[in-house]
């Protein structure tokens, strides 16, 4: 046998290899060793991970604020608050039906042909579905909005403005009920697909999204200066909520499953987004500084629903995610 | 099948298309040598640019997997186990440890219910006439919700500068070359018949005998990879596969993820209704 240096070199990182699976330093490195000891095949992803960028989570939190804005409006217009209900459906017209439609563009790989979303409706299909929420909430929201403003501004003669007071009246319904869907249906987007992470948490993703929707669109409002009780009201139900997520989430672990959302850069992402919407904001509201609290909720709202695209990423990248989600 | 010659299956014209029959691909990896040839041919003919020439340094697989521009990807399994009744000796790795070397064509498994087709919300994702799954690129408009809902992690979105960048793209099952009654290209080149095309009742009963023969020569991990039990219901590009599906970056138990709608949308809809309550009680209460 050729006892050359390079050769005995060669021999020790072939015993090496055969015992430990893996040759550590650069140039050796043959991924695994001879004999592959990583998950699967050589640790290539099962499935894919998403390839959306930094738009779509933007896009859930505005599609948030806008559908669940809408819901305000429509109480605050059963309950005689003309100004927040006009403050509401305003930030109901620019969040959900300019910013998210926009967003939803921006993301596409061939954003010119957008229109083909409206091509079929797919009732099996959160994306078409969505497509088809977002498009009813934006004409709703934008038809309740020129009524609604119309209306305040009693420039048309008395039976016309009646009549638009009732046209108001049923847009404003109809965007609140889109606006629920708008602020829900993303939760089950990201929850019926095949990235472990996302399909295992499918019931508590809608209920975070919607309600992380509703105490942002209750925080805006109050940091646009109304400050009423019913506002305050929500902002405690959402961080009560939330809070009540970050502790099922913390619970209802599924080991390697689900570990994206407790190990890595992207479990921090949804940790710290949960606290700053759950337990942060629920204090802060509680000894009074509510501007404080609404500035906590929508960072919160944001950094988390940036958190589950980023576990999308790790958990769709990690073959052992797959294989032990369904083993469940 | 080998010795047919010229009225093999994977050699002769059809008319599938036109008599609607459900086609598939059954692939082997017992005889196949891992040419490669199956890659270059679907690049080829179906204009897939290059997407990179990177060294993975995995066995002597350079393709790493299927995507976007990858459409048949060659896996090179090392595995320190026995292939059948071979002989093991001084050649084989560590001296007189079992060791084999295993070739699989890899390819879009075209579902009974596939994901992608499911997710689409251009309607862009098709099914064909021969049962296949095919992708509309003149309709897609780059979505990419079709990439998280596929279980096989098979179809992806073509980045820039690619061509046709944007659009999601996958195996196509030669769906062009089938209506004029051609085999696909990888089965038309395959040299070993590794990757045999036909009517997809014919290729069952056909990997049933093989998988039955393989085991009397003494290959006992050997098994049929189609996952006829899960929500998938089965699949028209099935495997042959030595070991477990996990070593292949096959999972063991795909589902099509429209069975996570049911429960979802309850939680949706639940949701609505509660914010709606809330946010009327809200004012209620306080007005």
């Amino acid at each position: 046998m050729d006892t050359s240096a390079s050769e005995q070199r060669l021999e020790q990182l072939r015993e090496k290899a055969w015992q430990e699976g893996v040759v550590p330093g650069r140039g050796v490195d043959v991924a695994g060793g001879p004999i592959p000891r990583k998950p699967g095949y050589y640790g290539e992803p099962v499935v894919k991970p998403p390839v959306w960028t930094w738009e779509v989570p933007l896009y859930f939190f505005f599609g948030g604020i806008g559908g669940m804005s809408a819901v305000i409006a429509f109480g605050a217009v059963l309950f005689d608050h003309v100004d927040l209900a006009r403050a509401a459906m305003w930030t109901a017209a620019i969040a959900g039906a300019v910013l998210s439609p926009i967003l939803l563009i921006m993301d596409l790989g061939r954003p010119h042909r957008f229109l083909n979303m409206l091509r079929v409706f797919k009732h099996r299909s959160a994306m078409s579905m969505g497509a088809w929420i977002l498009t009813a909430f934006g004409a709703c929201a934008v038809a309740g909005l020129i009524a609604l403003e119309l209306h305040a501004h009693q420039i048309s003669p008395g039976t016309l403005n009646q009549l638009l007071s009732f046209a108001a009246g049923i847009f404003i319904f109809g965007a609140a009920i889109f606006g629920t869907l708008l602020a829900t249906y993303t939760g089950v987007l990201i929850g019926a697909t095949a990235i472990p992470a996302w399909f295992l948490h499918r019931t508590l993703l809608p209920i975070h999204f919607g309600t992380a929707g509703l105490g942002s669109a209750a925080a805006v409002l109050e940091l646009m200066g109304h400050r009423i009780p019913a506002l305050n009201f929500l902002g405690f139900y959402a961080a009560a909520v939330e809070t009540a997520l970050l502790i099922w989430l913390s619970v209802a672990k599924h080991g390697a499953a689900d570990r994206a959302i407790h190990e890595h850069g992207s479990g921090w992402f949804i940790r710290i987004g949960e606290i700053l919407t759950g337990p942060l904001a629920l204090i802060l509201r509680f000894f009074g500084f509510i501007p404080w609290a609404a500035i906590s909720f929508l960072v919160g709202a944001l950094v988390s629903r940036m958190g589950w695209i980023a576990v999308g990423k790790v958990s769709g990248s990690d073959p052992e995610s797959v294989f032990a989600a369904e083993r469940y | 099948m080998i010795g047919e010659g010229l009225q093999s299956s994977n050699q002769r014209k059809h008319s599938y298309v036109r008599d609607n029959v459900e086609v598939g691909f059954f692939t082997d990896p017992t005889v196949c040598i891992g040419c490669k040839a199956c890659e270059v041919a679907c690049k080829e003919w179906n204009h897939v640019p290059d997407d990179g020439f990177t060294w993975t340094g995995n066995s002597y697989d350079n393709t790493g997997h299927l995507g976007a521009s990858t459409w048949r990807h060659v896996m090179f399994l090392e595995q320190d186990r026995q292939k059948g009744s071979q002989i093991t000796g001084p050649m084989s790795l560590g001296d007189h440890d079992p060791f084999r070397w295993v070739f699989l064509s890899d390819v879009c498994k075209h579902c009974e219910e596939a994901g992608c087709l499911e997710a689409c919300p251009t309607g862009s994702i098709v099914r064909t006439e021969t049962g296949t799954v095919f992708v509309q690129d003149d309709v897609c408009n780059g979505c990419g919700y079709c990439v998280v809902s596929c279980p096989f992690g098979v179809i992806d979105r073509r980045p820039t500068p690619l061509p046709d960048a944007g659009g999601a793209f996958k195996c196509t099952f030669c769906y062009d070359r089938q209506k004029s009654g051609l085999v696909p290209a990888c089965a038309k080149v395959c040299p070993t018949e590794s990757i045999v095309f036909g009517r997809l009742d014919d290729l069952r009963t056909r990997a049933k005998e093989r998988v039955q023969h393989l085991q009397g020569l003494g290959y006992n991990d050997a098994q049929l990879y189609d996952p006829l039990e899960t929500s998938v219901r089965g699949i028209h590009a099935f495997f042959l596969i030595l070991g477990e599906p996990e070593a292949y970056g096959l999972p063991p138990k795909p589902q099509v993820p429209t069975i996570y709608l049911e429960s979802a949308w309850t939680a949706a809809f639940a949701t609505a209704i509660a914010s709606l309550i809330v946010t009327l009680l809200a004012f209620a209460f306080s007005s």
